[in-house]
């Protein structure tokens, strides 16, 4: 690990993280887990002047339910959302798709914010916010803000925030009958594909259905005609089958790399938010 | 007399002891290169060309000189003193004085012509990673600072990156001299072919093709992967101006040959040079070479007269230290229909990367020698091509040339079996060479030494329920599920070699010292790093003494402390190194009974020694205690007449031939009909390497062998766009396999011991990679079988095989 020279600070509150973000004027970078930033500080990619470590935040961390709404703080790593009683409780998809992240250092490092705000297009956690409709709360010099997880995303490494805003919270409604499948890169473990499902389902039918996919492209994003084909029928494989079956089709800027070609991820999207789908409704 | 009660000590060889190396691993209590900090030492960092193939028109170092803490900074030009050298830097004087002629170019260790080969390319580039300046700073990243900010511009040349089109000297030529890029244009081996002229006779191998009634013929890649030792490599050296002494440190297999090679290139005698393997965190091979930046390293600390350190990053670690396999094979197999193999032709194309290495161009020479594999055949072509590409040179990666044989071998014997709609493991038992041809010289000359090779595959068979595996086999493949069963056997040539097979002599050197307390103290000339050896040798010397484990000490790494050696690749260290240590512990073990016999007024043949204890056979109740025979050897009053005082001994042992272990790997494998993701469902490993010492050791050894053939099988892969970029240059990209991708892996053994070396031990560091590779991609062939698939290059990317599934062009 030999980045260029660096200051480190350890912001003891939000708003000191805030003050330090704008101070720097940009050449700052915050520091969770550290786990997307450093490899790429390690490689050069990044080179922030400073490092605002936000990690030890006490309100940062920490899962919690709250008016009806889960809310966990952005330095929340991987590892406590994958084995939280809670989110098992309410909403085991969020688990389940932390546990597939990396493998257990990244996971103990790793923190739902970083996630988030990296924004990589393959990570595992965007997808899962879009499709459980989370809001993203972000504090900034002005104060708070939410921006639905369907619009925070805009872009490859690109978000819906401002340099001198940080990322506190994610908050979301309990979802029962979601779930995430992922196809694993071999080398990175991140996505080469990942659906993420949730389902609202009454009496044998869907009321609602939202689907996101992570991995096929630019950035984690809905895959709306998947859900045009689900809201409104009845739970059954075959509805399942021929909604599976449009998926990706509107997606643009499909990846193609060394590990998966544009078919093979085009291929994959149906494969996985067949799986995703199935496993959704399938949830007891 | 004592006569006092002492504890019976467990005999130790064949015990399952636990590695005494191991605490001090893994608390983190080891010594590694880059925990050598030296007072006023400086560090080094690389600039390392970006383009695969360019010629250096400038080199722009002004803004990094000017850069506090950066001490120097050498272009190849400035350090081989070659015309165009830049005055060096700063105000600190030039240093062309103590450069003298230069670095010459880096010698390697074949005799096959070669170009030359520079520490820092002076005029061209040639591969993604190849170094083009040196910085020398106060810290390890100023260095790094301003190697970013050296600017270098390169007149940019075509890649060549595929080498049947290099062959063709397409898109251009890399290497002056070297027409068509061909590094050696053409070695036969085989029937027909005098090994002295090389004069090629073409009809006993024409006759068995044209006898054939069947003929498999098939092109296989034998893939380019990365070693990643989880250490990588490192030096630190430091030239003592008033005592004209070298001291290196750094991460290499073989301490002894990197003092000879770093004194020649220095000019220096190699009474002037010690060279230090202190911890060393694996190399797979791949810390055999000696590289340029140990010279480097050396030089700059000799002409800057202060310690200098370098230590790779795992970046550099993907392009700068070597890379194994890279063979392509035009494989014709000709049979009979009861399967009986007449012939076997291997047409191979090594793709050896931009230049020649320490052993690069011998590492193919080693899969013809094996082309015969297990299997009693007649007649035998090997053609060996060896070409340069803009690639990062090819040299030993555990195995080296021998799981590239075993995997072409092996997957033409499952094609025939499969044509022929024969049981796999029958094809091989009706080809075997049979027990009683050992020792047997195969048609490319390879004399085995002892084999067993069906009762190998008999307990293989049973271990993994042969025809159950089968049964289970259809039964799943009945619901619609696609799995495949594949098999392998595989022989190795190990324990290297005599000193014929090697340029640095195959020999391996021990010293034994009983010291005044009792205690032993042994030094090898192998350098373990990672096999183990600190306790298979001390269990062997306390057999030996008949002393506690706890009693000895075995010293490796530092030619200071071991005096001579050769180092450890090639499976060797237990069978050419333990059997030195043998010779040195029996020749101390002698001189002992000799002083116990003069203490005990007994005769020297009827001591045994035991329990820590020397006393006359039939009466363990009576003696002296090893201790007291050990000081009454330094203290010798009276000296029995016709000794020297003490008790250290040294040995040579030169090993008359290589080791031949064997062994049979057979694995179940499911494939996703919808991802085409493969995973293993069974694996089963029966290997034979003789005698063995520790058989926890044994299956450790097994272990990472099965899990770096298995990992070439299914997910490692060095890939190079056509442009010459390495695509695989992390961790994000190059897929290691991880414990999770495996299945338990079964295992067993028959043992045949050697008649090669007195312990009857063959060698197991690398016999995991050899069958497992095929068994793995046999049964992936197996798997998907009902889509008429008769091959598959590894590794065995999903996608690659979902295009098979789903009957789609490969991409």
């Amino acid at each position: 690990m030999i980045p260029t020279k660096f200051a480190y600070r350890r912001a003891a509150s939000l708003d000191e993280a805030i003050r330090l973000l704008q101070e720097s004027g940009g050449e700052a970078k915050l520091l969770a887990g550290g786990h997307s930033l450093i490899p790429l500080m390690k490689l050069r990619l990044s080179e922030p002047s400073m490092l605002i470590d936000i990690g030890r935040i006490p309100d940062l961390r920490g899962i919690r339910e709250r008016d009806g709404l889960i809310e966990i703080g952005a330095t929340t790593t991987h590892h406590e959302l994958a084995t939280s009683e809670l989110l098992r409780r309410l909403a085991p998809v969020v688990s389940e798709a932390a546990a597939e992240i990396g493998d257990p250092q990244v996971r103990h490092r790793g923190t739902i914010g970083g996630s988030l705000a990296h924004a990589d297009p393959a990570a595992d956690l965007p997808a899962v916010m879009v499709a459980l409709d989370a809001e993203i709360h972000l504090k900034g010099p002005n104060g708070w803000r939410a921006v639905p997880a369907a619009s925070f995303f805009q872009d490859l490494f690109t978000v819906d925030m401002a340099p001198d805003e940080v990322l506190a919270a994610v908050k979301f409604r309990p979802v029962w009958h979601a779930a995430y499948a992922k196809l694993h890169q071999r080398a990175s473990h991140y996505a080469i594909v990942g659906v993420c499902a949730a389902l609202s389902i009454e009496n044998g039918s869907i009321r609602s259905a939202r689907v996101a996919v992570t991995g096929a492209s630019t950035h984690a994003q809905r895959l709306p005609n998947v859900e045009e084909r689900l809201v409104g029928r009845q739970a059954t494989q075959a509805v399942i089958d021929e909604a599976a079956s449009v998926a990706g089709d509107t997606l643009e800027d499909v990846n193609s790399d060394i590990h998966a070609s544009e078919e093979y991820r085009r291929a994959m999207v149906k494969v996985f938010t067949r799986r995703a789908l199935e496993r959704a409704m399938a949830r007891a | 007399m004592t006569t006092m009660e002492r504890p019976v000590l467990p005999k130790l060889i064949g015990a399952r002891v636990k590695r005494r190396e191991d605490p001090r691993l893994i608390r983190g209590r080891a010594t590694y290169v880059d925990d050598i900090k030296l007072p006023g030492m400086l560090h080094l960092a690389f600039k390392r060309s970006d383009v695969a193939h360019g010629r250096i028109t400038r080199i722009d170092t002004s803004a990094a000189e000017a850069m506090p803490g950066v001490v120097a900074i050498f272009t190849g030009r400035d350090l081989m003193a070659l015309p165009g050298a830049t005055r060096p830097v700063g105000a600190r004087g030039t240093y062309a004085a103590k450069i003298g002629a230069g670095l010459p170019p880096m010698p390697i260790g074949t005799p096959f012509p070669s170009p030359a080969h520079y520490a820092i390319a002076p005029e061209v580039a040639r591969y993604v990673g190849e170094p083009v300046a040196v910085v020398v700073a106060e810290d390890r990243y100023l260095a790094r600072d301003a190697a970013d900010a050296i600017v270098v511009e390169y007149e940019e040349l075509p890649a060549v990156v595929d080498p049947e089109l290099a062959m063709q000297g397409q898109p251009t030529v890399i290497h002056e001299g070297f027409p068509n890029n061909l590094a050696l244009p053409y070695v036969p081996m085989g029937t027909g072919v005098d090994p002295a002229t090389g004069a090629v006779d073409n009809s006993a191998i024409d006759r068995a093709f044209a006898e054939a009634e069947v003929v498999i013929s098939q092109r296989m890649v034998n893939h380019r992967v990365a070693p990643n030792a989880m250490e990588p490599r490192g030096v630190v050296a430091h030239w003592d101006a008033g005592k004209e002494f070298l001291t290196i440190w750094s991460a290499t297999q073989n301490p002894h040959i990197l003092k000879s090679m770093v004194a020649a290139v220095l000019g220096l005698g190699e009474h002037q040079v010690r060279a230090i393997a202190p911890e060393v965190g694996g190399g797979f091979g791949c810390k055999i070479n000696i590289y340029g930046e140990e010279y480097v390293a050396a030089a700059l600390s000799r002409i800057l007269e202060r310690p200098v350190k370098w230590i790779e990053d795992r970046s550099e670690a993907f392009m700068a230290t070597i890379h194994g396999r890279d063979l392509i094979c035009y494989l014709d197999l000709a049979a009979r229909r009861d399967g009986r193999i007449l012939g076997v032709k291997m047409r191979l194309i090594a793709d050896i990367g931009a230049y020649n290495m320490l052993l690069t161009a011998a590492i193919p020479t080693l899969t013809m020698l094996m082309a015969s594999g297990t299997y009693d055949i007649p007649a035998i072509r090997c053609e060996l091509t060896e070409v340069f590409t803009n690639k990062t040179p090819t040299d030993a990666y555990r195995g080296a040339g021998r799981p590239e044989a075993t995997y072409f071998l092996e997957r033409g014997i499952d094609m025939l079996a499969r044509e022929l709609g024969l049981d796999p493991a029958e094809v091989r038992r009706r080809n075997f060479i049979p027990k009683e041809k050992f020792p047997f010289t195969t048609q490319t000359g390879a004399v085995y030494d002892s084999g067993d090779y069906e009762k190998a595959l008999n307990r293989a068979l049973e271990l993994a329920k042969w025809d159950e595996l089968i049964a289970e086999r259809d039964r799943m493949r009945a619901e619609g599920r696609l799995v495949g069963v594949g098999m392998a056997f595989y022989v190795e040539v190990c324990g290297l070699g005599p000193s014929s097979s090697l340029p640095t002599g195959g020999w391996e050197h021990a010293s034994v010292t009983v010291e005044r307390d009792g205690r032993i103290r042994a030094t090898t000339g192998a350098s373990p790093h990672g096999q183990g050896n600190e306790t298979t040798f001390a269990q062997m010397l306390a057999d030996l003494f008949g002393v506690p484990i706890e009693h000895i000490t075995i010293e490796h790494g530092d030619t200071a402390v071991v005096r001579q050696g050769i180092g450890t690749f090639g499976s060797r260290s237990q069978a050419v190194g333990g059997a030195a240590l043998m010779m040195a512990g029996e020749k101390v073990r002698k001189k002992m009974a000799k002083f116990a016999a003069a203490l005990m007024d007994a005769n020297e043949e009827d001591l045994v020694f035991e329990n820590g204890m020397i006393y006359v056979k039939g009466s363990p109740t009576t003696g002296k205690s090893f201790a007291e025979v050990a000081r009454y050897a330094y203290i010798p009053v009276p000296l029995p007449p016709g000794l020297e005082p003490g008790l250290s001994e040294e040995a040579f042992f030169e090993p008359p031939n290589n080791t031949y272990p064997f062994g049979a790997h057979i694995c179940m494998l499911e494939i996703d009909r919808e991802t085409g993701e493969p995973r293993l469902l069974k694996f089963f490993a029966v290997d034979d390497c003789g005698n063995v010492i520790n058989p926890l050791i044994v299956e450790g050894q097994v272990h990472g062998g099965l899990a770096q053939g298995i990992g070439q099988a299914l997910f490692e892969e060095v890939v190079y766009g056509p442009d010459g970029q390495l695509l695989t240059g992390s961790f994000m990209d190059y897929a290691l396999p991880r414990a999770t991708d495996f299945p338990w892996f079964e295992l067993d053994r028959t043992v045949t011991p050697t008649p090669v070396n007195p312990l009857g031990a063959k060698g197991v560091g690398e016999a995991g990679t050899l069958g497992s590779t095929p068994a793995v991609v046999n049964a992936a062939v197996d798997a998907l079988a009902e889509f008429g698939v008769k091959h598959i290059d590894m590794p065995l990317r999903p996608e690659k095989l979902w295009r098979i599934i789903h009957g789609r062009a490969q991409a």
